[in-house]
């Protein structure tokens, strides 16, 4: 029996997974995709959110800005790429100013530190690119930029290097209650455990459900966007936001922490919780809104455009709460959930403890070493490191400069990858202008060799179901 | 540090003829760096025929025809390194590479010939709405899994663009057995060439779609189908003529992108038009002692005219390697495309140091019939020959004599003259 | 009967409308120089394609092969059956025979790129 079963293998999942691992528990973390980070953890603006945004004495506002600080020193012990580059809400129209001022206020109240609004004039003096319709803008020098990929699985191995469970590819179907906790039913067996921590995501509604009466309702919210090549990542530097007017929530432009450059997205609810389709319309409005903020986007540079959906629960704010004796829910983690995601764990850490005893784990690894990045490192230490392992002098994928060492050691490290997208997340090999056309063929034989499966048995994304007895 | 007098960049048919070229003219200290384990590029995964017409006067396929001239790098004892990534080159001509047996190297070059080819356009540049399942490849990829690794990836298949390569991956997957619904091409027109439209389509009953794109891609982990609509003369979809063609495969054949970042990063001046180097009629690009030849350059439809333009890229890098400086740039004069023209390669002209007669090649904007091709100096007519007909798809070479260029002292225009 | 090709010796790619009877010719228009009506005659009276495809190796590796003269076009499917069907064994060298007669045709094929 496990002490406490975490469904969903996202980042708020992986986080509090990372953060119950301190502990000696019996943890389980269970994932319907064959990876973690599959869901809205790896489809969003991989922004570490000021916390200037939510309304004051929200879970939101709390969790953002405790989160926001907790990253800013997680990255260092977790090794995830994270870069505090700044944000800025931008405003065209001089009536907009008391609309900026309060979001100040807001930010102030909520205790965002460095806030201040500068003139349109000063924003373009260290971000040229912006348009010069700019008349005023919030400066918020806590904001940064994350890899999601990388966090979330800086979560889930850290947690995992301290013994937590990790069953992927595995859907919970049903939760039954039985004497001292619950058992989960999954396409895959059945599992007991103690408490249950349900980070579902889109899904967090049905799965409370399963369990409590209904309470909240999670609507998947639709955001689109475009990413550009990193030709393109310095048209801006920092964060860039727009002050939502009567034409709804604008659009961000900002750099990615690998210097691609990223807009979107859009915000439209849907139905279908797996509807992670880019549309025309959705695209020509990225195009539209995003070139308010900087004239001459180069839109010709865009690699990739993709669809993440943000689980939107009804009550406004993240819904963290002990729904049934032991049964928790993290529901309605939308933006700012990634930002906030080591801020709900503790939060779930702190309710899980009102229950139970915790005690600190005596061999507990606060830290995590991440994948060898070759084209980050120094001659020396690159020579050294083919020296070792000559994988590491034979490049794969040229546009991202990754070596064949690095997709070894994504296969073959712990909750390694199995799919072209798991080898991707974890060392960018694909991600970059040509989107793998040259390095697909080359992954895929050092999947199926290394899983030990065949070439067409390699999948893209999704559910491994044939590598998995392999 | 090891020293070379060339360094050529990329060892497949426009390395491959560069290095030879050089040793024909003598140059003794060589060297090609390849990233592949085997020299001939993207030629190994072409095995169809049609290839080395004009070098051979045989029709081969495109590995016979890497082979040939891998033979003669062999033969003429060139120097070559595989599985070898040059990382950077600097304006300095210092070139750094990366292999498994010497790790990171610097190495000085007295010049370096860019011979690194082309990639395909990926769906994510083209801006095709939907889902992003298994089962989209460039065709490019496509014909690497199916000839190289003998792995077929599916069996129901639609085409977007008309590509020479989607065309010749048409006939291939449906010789190993799939069956190609359609190939939806955005334009009026094929940009492929028209024996691969009836040798590859047309035998086979495969319909090309004129006019037609993809406007919606199904499927969440696996693609389970595509929706083509026909566009407007504004490539603007038309409401209505949407139809769902099931298909567990997608094959983009939708252009080619020189892949420039080394040059870039060197400092080489692209042009915007055909994202190749700026070069003179030596083939050097703006970096003195820094050459480009074949797709690197502007993508090109048959290999036989990367031979002969790699070559003399190696002439000229060996004339600058003895000579030991860049041609008098006081000479230079400049070739504007104009009228029907899309650019021109080469775009400039040292009129006082010409090795030779000069080739100007490019391609033309749209289809021109019964017109003429005319190259002027001012008001001086140099070159006009008549055609019946120019296609975008099709390369365009006139050569100019060095005795009618030597006079020469103001630009020249490349124009089409529609009769 | 008449039938409709598209000349492929030049990219004016001209629209032909050949008259015949059984395999002769009997006019061709459309067509803007002598070389349609060559093409015209042949893609008629006997048309012909060369065939190029891989063959699995014994030791899982595609072997590039072609046939060294085009065959019948109507034969493209059972020849490309024919040819798969060959057992090849590494190492192989470009220009060796793995079919000497393929099918009656009277056309070798043979191995277009080295494989170890």
């Amino acid at each position: 029996m496990y002490d406490v079963i975490i469904i969903g293998g996202g980042v708020t999942g992986c986080a509090a997974a990372a953060e119950l691992a301190k502990y000696e528990l019996g943890i389980c973390v269970i994932e319907k995709e064959s990876d973690v980070c599959e869901g809205t953890s790896k489809a969003n603006s991989a922004i570490v959110h000021a916390g200037f945004d939510a309304e004051p004495g929200t879970l939101k506002a709390k969790l953002n800005v405790r989160g926001n600080a907790m990253i800013r020193e997680l990255y260092k012990k977790l090794d995830f790429a994270f870069k505090q580059n700044g944000a800025m809400v931008l405003c065209f129209d001089e009536a907009q100013l008391p609309d900026l001022e309060k979001l100040l206020e807001k930010g102030k109240k909520n205790g965002v530190e460095g806030l201040e609004i500068i003139t349109g004039d000063e924003a373009r003096a260290s971000e040229p690119n912006l348009s010069a319709d700019v008349k005023y803008a919030l400066y918020a020098p806590t904001s940064g930029i994350v890899c999601p990929f990388e966090m979330t699985l800086a979560f889930a191995e850290n947690a995992f290097e301290n013994g937590a469970e990790f069953k992927l590819s595995t859907m919970v179907t049903g939760i039954e209650k039985m004497s001292g906790g619950y058992k989960v039913i999954t396409d895959k067996g059945e599992f007991e455990t103690r408490a249950i921590f349900n980070c579902a995501g889109v899904y967090a509604d049905d799965i409370s459900e399963m369990v409590a009466e209904k309470r909240f309702t999670i609507t998947p919210r639709k955001g689109e966007y475009m990413l550009m090549d990193r030709d393109a990542g310095s048209t801006v530097s920092h964060t860039i936001f727009q002050l939502p007017t009567k034409m709804g929530k604008g659009i961000l432009v900002t750099p990615t922490v690998h210097g691609n450059l990223l807009v979107g997205p859009t915000a439209e609810n849907i139905d279908d919780k797996e509807n992670t389709a880019t549309t025309a319309s959705g695209i020509a409005e990225v195009k539209a809104k995003g070139s308010l903020s900087v004239e001459g986007l180069p839109f010709n540079k865009v690699i990739t455009s993709f669809t993440g959906l943000r689980a939107v629960g009804d009550t406004h704010d993240f819904i963290i709460e002990e729904a049934a004796t032991n049964f928790f829910n993290a529901a309605g983690i939308e933006s700012p959930g990634l930002t906030s995601a080591p801020a709900i764990a503790e939060m779930l850490r702190e309710l899980l403890s009102n229950n139970t005893d915790l005690k600190i784990k005596e061999n507990y690894k606060a830290t995590r070493k991440g994948l060898v990045h070759f084209a980050e490192l120094d001659r020396k230490s690159q020579n050294a490191l083919i020296k070792e392992n000559p994988a590491y002098g034979n490049i794969v994928c040229r546009c991202e400069t990754i070596t064949e060492g690095e997709i070894i050691d994504a296969i073959n490290r712990p909750l390694g990858a199995t799919t072209l997208d798991g080898v991707k997340r974890r060392t960018r090999a694909g991600m970059g202008r040509c989107q793998a056309g040259f390095c697909s063929p080359k992954t895929i034989l050092l999947l199926s060799e290394k899983l030990g499966c065949g070439i067409g048995d390699i999948k893209k994304n999704g559910r491994q179901e044939v590598c998995e007895d392999a | 540090m090891r020293e070379f007098d060339i360094v050529i960049v990329g060892g497949g048919p426009a390395g491959m003829a560069a290095a030879v070229s050089a040793r024909e003219q003598g140059m003794e200290n060589i060297v090609i760096f390849e990233r592949d384990n085997e020299l001939g590029g993207i030629l190994n995964q072409c095995i169809h025929n049609g290839f080395g017409l004009h070098t051979f006067k045989e029709e081969l396929t495109g590995p016979e025809y890497a082979e040939r001239y891998a033979e003669k790098v062999r033969d003429m004892n060139i120097p070559y390194e595989t599985e070898t990534m040059v990382l950077d080159i600097s304006k300095e001509r210092v070139v750094t590479i990366l292999s498994r047996n010497r790790g990171v190297e610097e190495i000085r070059a007295k010049a370096v010939i860019l011979a690194m080819g082309c990639r395909e356009r990926p769906r994510g540049a083209l801006n095709i709405p939907g889902f992003r399942p298994q089962g989209v490849y460039t065709a490019g990829t496509a014909q690497k899994l199916v000839n190289c690794e003998g792995y077929v990836p599916g069996k129901e298949v639609v085409i977007l663009g008309s590509g020479d390569i989607g065309l010749i991956m048409a006939r291939r997957m449906t010789l190993e057995g799939a069956h190609v619904a359609a190939v939806a091409e955005l334009m009026p027109y094929s940009s492929g060439l028209k024996r691969n439209i009836v040798q590859c389509l047309d035998d086979f009953g495969i319909p090309l779609l004129l006019s037609h794109t993809v406007v919606d891609i199904k499927g969440k982990e696996k693609l389970e189908g595509v929706v083509i609509a026909e566009v407007d003369s504004t490539n603007t979809t038309i409401a209505g003529t949407e139809q769902f063609y099931p298909c567990d495969t997608l094959l983009l054949s939708c252009g080619l992108i020189p892949e420039n970042e080394l040059s870039k990063n060197c400092g080489v001046g692209i042009d915007p038009r055909t994202n190749g180097p700026i070069v003179d009629e030596g083939l050097e690009t703006d970096i003195d002692g820094v050459f480009a030849c074949g797709n690197v350059l502007h993508v090109h439809d048959l290999v036989d005219f990367v031979s002969e333009e790699a070559a003399r890229a190696g002439e000229s890098a060996a004339a600058f390697v003895k000579r030991g400086c860049a041609p008098d740039s006081t000479s230079a004069i400049k070739i504007v495309p104009k009228n029907g023209v899309r650019y021109t390669v080469p775009a400039e002209i040292h009129t006082a140091d010409l090795l030779g007669d000069v080739h100007i090649r490019f391609r033309v904007t749209g289809v021109y019939k019964d017109c003429s091709i005319v190259i002027k100096a001012g008001d001086d007519e140099l070159v006009r020959r008549k055609s019946r007909i120019l296609v975008p798809s099709e390369m365009l070479d006139i050569i100019i004599k060095k005795e009618k260029l030597e006079s020469v002292s103001c630009d020249i225009t490349v124009e089409i003259e529609e009769v | 009967m008449t039938r409709n090709l598209i000349c492929i010796n030049c990219p004016m790619g001209c629209e032909l409308t050949v008259e015949f009877d059984g395999g002769k010719v009997i006019s061709v228009s459309g067509n803007t120089c002598k070389r349609g009506e060559i093409y015209a005659e042949s893609e008629i009276s006997n048309p012909t394609r060369t065939i190029t495809t891989t063959v699995i190796s014994v030791e899982g590796r595609p072997v590039p092969v072609k046939t060294a003269q085009p065959v019948p076009k109507g034969m493209i499917a059972e020849c490309t059956a024919a040819i798969k069907a060959a057992e090849v064994h590494l190492p192989v060298k470009v220009g060796q025979v793995i079919i000497d007669d393929l099918l009656g045709t009277g056309s070798q094929v043979t191995v277009t790129k080295s494989v170890q």
